[in-house]
């Protein structure tokens, strides 16, 4: 019975279906707990996902890559709804047309601010060169964050996890650091949600509201666009 | 749904040659972003179904960054390495980023309003 048990495993540990499967299950598990909870940003359904995934991978032995494998046709459908933040993003054209001054002066600050001041952070601490790198593009969404590193002589894939870290972190505490600053203008809470936080802080300014949300979508893409060309610029002149 | 889709990928590709004919150091999907945003400008309206099926995927917007970030137990040692300047550095610049950003956009459209008053 266990020699079975043990082939079944054998077999499944290697198919692209336990990687998705799991994924599904995790998230839906997330979700169940998040409702239940009350909706409270303590509970964000990617951090409660990732430790369920990751905790069980690593129990198993279970490799990272073998894990990806089936989880990248998750991971794929990030580009198609990347896209789809342009719908509600239209849907804020009145809004936008009377604010996109302010939205592009504070997506500049803001941009400069989250990396300069990360960068600064750490060094002041002692981080390393490599740590320094990886850090200067973290409040970006992946991919860009990982190409901007690649550029600069970082390490990609620990560029996606300050990125994730970032995201989560800004995600969870973002609305009581809102609440503290007095922030209540939906547009300015999603924008600065979407500036520091990237597509994780965006997934909690849509829990806040439609605006905050479309807000936060099109500060992805700025600050995206802002990083990418600016912080190449700034390293090579630092050299 | 599968028309919405289709578009939507359809916008994704077209970023892609752009960024690549272009050169542009962006991701594919952001240029695809601003394309169905033009898109959507020129035709003056969201066709309901795209609107619809937009709506199913955003709402699950979450699970489709679970598979990148899982990526974490990867660098466990480098990040438990150097634990104290990273953690000080996402926290530190995190709250700085989303008090200045909040309060400065807060701040630009009250005047904005009080200029059309």
């Amino acid at each position: 019975m266990s020699g079975d048990l043990t082939s079944i495993w054998v077999y499944l540990s290697t198919s692209p279906l336990l990687g998705l499967t799991s994924t599904l299950l995790a998230y839906q598990a997330a979700m169940w707990i998040f409702e239940r909870g009350g909706r409270s940003p303590l509970l964000n359904p990617i951090l409660i996902s990732v430790s369920m995934i990751a905790g069980f991978l690593m129990a198993t032995g279970t490799e990272y890559r073998t894990y990806f494998d089936g989880a990248q046709f998750v991971h794929f459908l990030l580009g198609p709804a990347t896209v789809a933040l342009a719908v509600p993003l239209y849907n804020q054209l009145p809004l936008l047309r009377r604010s996109w001054a302010a939205v592009l002066a504070v997506v500049l600050v803001g941009a400069l601010m989250a990396g300069g001041s990360a960068v600064l952070i750490a060094w002041a601490m002692g981080g390393s060169e490599k740590i320094l790198l990886s850090l200067a593009a973290k409040s970006v969404t992946i991919p860009i964050a990982m190409g901007v590193t690649e550029r600069i002589g970082g390490i990609p894939s620990l560029t996606a996890v300050m990125v994730m870290l970032t995201g989560v972190f800004g995600a969870v505490t973002g609305g009581w650091i809102l609440d503290m600053a007095r922030v209540r203008d939906q547009a300015a809470r999603g924008l600065a949600m979407g500036i520091a936080s990237h597509g994780i802080g965006t997934v909690r300014a849509l829990q806040m509201s439609e605006t905050a949300g479309a807000f936060g979508g099109l500060a992805i893409g700025l600050t995206g666009l802002v990083t990418a060309v600016l912080v190449p610029l700034i390293h090579s002149w630092i050299r | 749904m599968l028309g919405s889709l289709t578009i939507l990928l359809l916008c994704q590709l077209a970023g892609e040659v752009v960024v690549r004919l272009l050169g542009l150091p962006l991701p594919g999907p952001v240029v695809g972003m601003v394309i169905l945003f033009l898109g959507l400008v020129i035709r003056g309206r969201v066709p309901t179904t795209m609107e619809q099926s937009v709506r199913a995927i955003l709402g699950n917007f979450a699970l489709l960054f679970i598979p990148a970030s899982v990526g974490v137990m990867v660098h466990l040692a480098a990040i438990w390495a150097e634990i104290l300047p990273i953690t000080a550095a996402v926290l530190g610049s995190t709250v700085a980023t989303i008090v200045v950003a909040g309060r400065l956009m807060q701040a630009l459209s009250r005047h904005k309003r009080e200029d059309a008053a």
